[in-house]
């Protein structure tokens, strides 16, 4: 596997384990070497998508667009290599732990909007950012997709980790899937497909640039 | 500031001073600020940062990402408290009103059957008579009145039994921990009783152990009586299940456990499962007195 990772991603040592890692305050826990901290591909997607090699473009120092930020778990990691880092979260309880994750990372800016409502924060989240990364578990992943397109630009990425279970409980997640990437051509070319059942079973990673 | 950044499409910073961010009392302050990150709206996003320094609303862009960090936390953070306090306070309006529609239900009931067992034949008292009479057909003016007031007594138990089915799904979003230990009802009735979720998670155990008692922790205060061993919590099955001697046991040990599950829930609110685990166990060992006490009551009359 050729590992391109993003600049202040790396590979290091944690209890002879060699595990992806960022420099930052620690968030809930997790291992710490010096200034490097943990991250941990089971309970991070887009962690899960970088683990199994998937070609996410990220470089480091990019402008993001986080949505279904939850607690901060994943966007904390991505403030840490990342630019200025918007994070959408719905949810008031999660978001408080997010305040905390946000508190020691002067460029995670978090947002407590409902992330089917773009109209809710595009007088805050600027144009043109680099990557869309989206991990919320509602009926309508892809229309959630879809409408915050207008956030990226022309080169941009939308990094989406699809869960079949939120669309459909009863349905072949491979249906699910289906479905969700053919609406997703709405807006996007999709690069690449990869299911994350390694680390998170019944999702789909998805690498996405919009079509112009 | 130049007029074409204000209005429908501007960004979060178009109406604000960019002068005097600190002062909470002018038009940039951190409440305006906030304010503007949650109530405004834009259909298109548009280089904010450089827009925000041409502006002069920020001196360069990091100084606008500064800006931005604190409105966007100041905002968040608001909106946090404000949506967690209402949620308790809903709540507590609950489970006041099912008590307000039990008693009120209860009353009407019994006037309702009363009336009704001179008019058609004897109908059981309570809520269920009610139910029985509200279903008759009325022929005269007076039996018109008394079915309907059984009416009004059934959909007040009927009102009852949605405001307990509305705490049922609140209280878990509330206060995960305490419900889950205590039950959506008792959760409910001891953040009412604290008066919300915070002054109960700042609530020594002890005084969550009588909740509820206030007027036999008076009496003893003043010396008239006993110290109570319980208050609301006597409802719950770790004290009531338990045999007399060890009910003061467990209505201790369970004050504690519901008095660290409030704490867990008001200042973390994740789900803590070591402890109910710490409870279970606390309370077999209580309980397991009653057994060992048998067994040697069993060897002393041999």
């Amino acid at each position: 596997m050729s590992e391109d990772l993003p600049a202040g991603v790396e590979r290091r040592e944690f209890d002879g384990r060699s595990r992806l890692a960022t420099r930052g305050e620690p968030v809930y826990g997790e291992p710490t070497d010096g200034a490097w901290r943990a991250w941990d591909p089971t309970r991070s997607k887009l962690g899960g998508m970088i683990e199994l090699g998937m070609d996410t473009g990220l470089v480091g120092g990019e402008t993001v667009l986080y949505l279904g930020a939850a607690a901060g778990t994943t966007v904390g990691h991505v403030a840490d290599f990342a630019g200025p880092t918007y994070a959408v979260e719905f949810a008031p309880r999660p978001a408080r732990d997010l305040l905390d994750v946000a508190a020691s990372r002067d460029r995670l800016f978090p947002l407590l909007k409902d992330a089917r409502k773009p109209a809710t924060y595009a007088h805050v989240v600027e144009a043109d950012v680099d990557v869309v990364v989206q991990d919320v578990a509602t009926r309508g992943q892809a229309d959630v997709a879809v409408r915050n397109a207008r956030f990226l630009a022309d080169d941009g990425r939308l990094l989406l980790a699809v869960k079949a279970r939120s669309e459909d409980v009863t349905a072949d997640p491979a249906e699910t899937f289906d479905g969700v990437l053919d609406r997703l051509g709405d807006a996007y070319d999709v690069l690449e497909t990869c299911r994350l059942d390694r680390f998170h079973e019944d999702h789909l990673g998805v690498v996405a640039t919009p079509t112009r | 500031m130049t007029d074409d950044t204000h209005g429908e499409g501007a960004g979060w910073f178009a109406a604000l001073d960019p002068d005097d961010p600190d002062d909470p009392g002018d038009q940039g302050g951190p409440d305006a600020a906030a304010t503007a990150i949650t109530a405004g709206s834009a259909e298109t996003p548009r280089d904010w940062p450089t827009l925000a320094v041409e502006a002069g609303f920020a001196a360069s862009t990091d100084d606008y990402y500064d800006r931005l960090h604190d409105a966007t936390t100041a905002a968040t953070r608001r909106t946090v408290r404000e949506r967690e306090r209402a949620d308790d306070q809903q709540l507590i309006h609950a489970i006041r009103a099912v008590d307000d529609c039990e008693r009120v239900a209860n009353e009407l009931a019994e006037r309702a059957t009363e009336w009704a067992g001179g008019l058609f034949e004897e109908a059981p008292a309570g809520v269920a008579g009610a139910r029985e009479v509200a279903a008759r057909d009325p022929s005269t003016d007076a039996e018109r009145r008394a079915v309907s007031l059984a009416t009004r007594a059934v959909d007040l138990a009927d009102e009852r039994d949605a405001l307990a089915a509305y705490i049922e799904r609140v209280a878990p979003a509330v206060a995960p921990n305490l419900a889950a230990m205590a039950g959506a009802e008792l959760a409910a009735r001891l953040i009412a009783l604290a008066g919300g979720l915070e002054p109960l998670a700042k609530k020594p155990s002890g005084t969550v152990q009588v909740l509820g008692a206030e007027d036999a922790l008076f009496a003893h205060l003043a010396g008239r009586a006993p110290s109570p061993k319980h208050g609301i919590i006597y409802t719950h099955d770790f004290v009531r299940n338990t045999r007399p001697e060890d009910r003061g046991s467990a209505s201790r040990a369970l004050a504690g456990k519901l008095t660290l599950a409030a704490r867990v829930d008001h200042y973390s609110g994740e789900r803590r499962e070591a402890i109910h685990e710490d409870l279970r166990e606390r309370i077999a060992t209580i309980r397991a007195r009653a057994d060992d006490a048998a067994s040697d009551g069993g060897s002393a009359d041999e």
